[in-house]
């Protein structure tokens, strides 16, 4: 299983780099068209402080767990 | 049964939102570390396929909050203090405080305890560091309280990379819990907890970003609640029942997927939604679906809105009440693992102001958000009940109140 990843992370980081102009898969959305995704109201973090109190009490009173993740978006920087 | 762990000699890799982890379970240490380097470096090879623009740190800001829950005879409160600052666009320390002052008279307490009052304290401190367009993050925490302590350390990398288009992540988190019983100094039990995460953020469009996210956890050790009892037939007693000691498996291997959406209105509005499938190897399958609304008004004020419906079933070894005592090896009754749904309805409100009297402040915004929470069960009925064949009490349901009032600061 592991090596079927890394043979397949080879292969694709391969393919990423090759420059070939007719394999290349270019980006679709340029920086200057992230306007809208920038705005904090795209957040799916907003407030770290409340969404962690939040997965707390979720965490505590619901059998399920993990995956709560989604910090950060805005513009797909950190 | 389910909840008989398995050795699962495997390594499990998925991709979430903004951090990419990765997921092992219960193999040997050194197995473990081999393979998490050698997902590290095929990983590299893919990501570090070239690019240019620079991702960035979480910016600098303090929060201080208060927080309330109040539902099920259950209260908590206290404070929490979220400090994060960043040095020379490389660094970022961040350190959080936060309290809970609990006061109980719960169902499980009311008719197998008395009422207690309870403080936990927790400390986070972490560091993130940025070189080029990639992230970590390192942080330890902290919790205490009278009969339980908990350390554990995360570590996480992200990667940017596809035109900025994409980011990738992984972490990977281990804890260390010692668990006691308050008023018997024999007791003493450790629980080991490992969690692997793998993050996988995408923007879409130019108005719509996705967010998958997977988390593998396993933990090993005293997994029950030292003072929770179940509850069995006993002909012999006034109730026509008897309590006993839960028992649990020692160990518990989850997973959680969740993808996420959030979509740009042409307005200046955001929607958001959220869905995540749970299950793990004590039988338990959980999912969830969120929706949000987020709607700027003039004057700084921004208005939020939210539902979000959650479902599970309960764990293999989970029943309101058992024919009789020792029926089986593993025992529950905790309503966290029976069957059950919740409601969650949720509005909150921002209003962001400018601070000129104080110079070093960007600016600052003010927020009170309010949850309604419905939990309704359907296979834990409600004890307190006497006068009825057992097992045929009514079903037990409740609501809570879930607040967040808090005031952030950037600088």
């Amino acid at each position: 299983m592991l090596q079927r990843i890394l043979y397949t992370s080879c292969l694709l980081a391969v393919v990423l780099s090759s420059g070939c102009s007719s394999m290349e898969l270019k980006p679709w959305v340029s920086p200057y068209e992230r306007n809208n995704l920038a705005d904090p109201i795209m957040s799916f973090n907003r407030s770290p402080i409340a969404s962690a109190y939040m997965h707390h009490v979720y965490q505590a009173r619901e059998g399920a767990r993990g995956a709560e993740g989604g910090s950060g978006g805005g513009c797909g920087c950190n | 049964m389910r909840g008989e762990q398995k050795v699962v000699p495997e390594v499990v890799v998925a991709a979430t939102s903004q951090r990419l982890e990765l997921n092992i379970k219960d193999v040997g240490p050194l197995a473990v570390v081999g393979r998490i380097v050698s997902f590290l470096l095929g990983l590299w090879l893919v990501l570090l396929a070239g690019n240019s623009q620079a991702a960035i740190l979480p910016e600098d800001r303090s929060d201080v909050m208060y927080h309330g829950y109040d539902g099920g005879g259950l209260e908590v409160v206290g404070p929490s203090v979220l400090v994060r600052k960043g040095y020379k666009d490389m660094i970022s320390i961040w350190g959080n405080y936060y309290v809970d002052t609990i006061t109980s008279a719960s169902i499980d307490v009311v008719t197998t305890a008395s009422e207690y009052e309870e403080e936990r304290e927790e400390v986070s401190i972490g560091v993130d560091y940025l070189h080029g367009k990639t992230f970590m993050g390192l942080s330890y925490t902290n919790s205490e309280e009278s009969d339980y302590s908990a350390n554990s350390v995360r570590f996480g990398i992200s990667q940017d990379f596809f035109g900025d288009l994409t980011t990738l992540g992984i972490s990977y988190a281990r804890g260390w819990d010692e668990v006691s019983r308050n008023g018997d100094a024999t007791f003493l039990e450790d629980t080991d907890r490992q969690s692997y995460r793998v993050d996988l953020t995408q923007i879409i469009t130019k108005s719509l970003i996705m967010n998958l996210n997977y988390e593998g956890l396993t933990d090993e050790g005293f997994l029950n609640n030292p003072y929770r009892q179940v509850r069995y037939l006993d002909s012999g007693a006034a109730l026509g029942y008897s309590y006993e000691a839960e028992i649990y498996p020692r160990t518990k291997t989850s997973s959680a997927t969740a993808v996420r959406a959030m979509y740009y209105l042409p307005y200046r509005a955001s929607l958001k939604a959220e869905a995540r499938y749970y299950t793990d190897t004590w039988g338990t399958d959980a999912w969830n679906v969120e929706l949000a609304y987020v709607h700027p008004l003039a004057k700084g004020i921004t208005l939020e809105v939210k539902y979000r419906f959650y479902d599970q079933t309960a764990a293999d070894f989970y029943s309101d009440l058992f024919d009789r005592e020792q029926a089986q090896n593993f025992l529950a009754r905790d309503k966290e693992l029976a069957t059950y749904t919740t409601h969650t309805f949720g509005a909150g409100i921002s209003y962001e102001f400018a601070v000129p009297w104080v110079s070093f402040l960007k600016r600052a915004e003010a927020s009170l958000f309010v949850d309604y929470i419905f939990f309704d069960y359907e296979d834990f009925r409600d004890a307190r009940v006497t006068g009825v064949a057992p097992g045929s009490e009514p079903l037990y349901d409740f609501d809570s109140i879930v607040t967040r009032a808090y005031i952030s600061v950037w600088y």
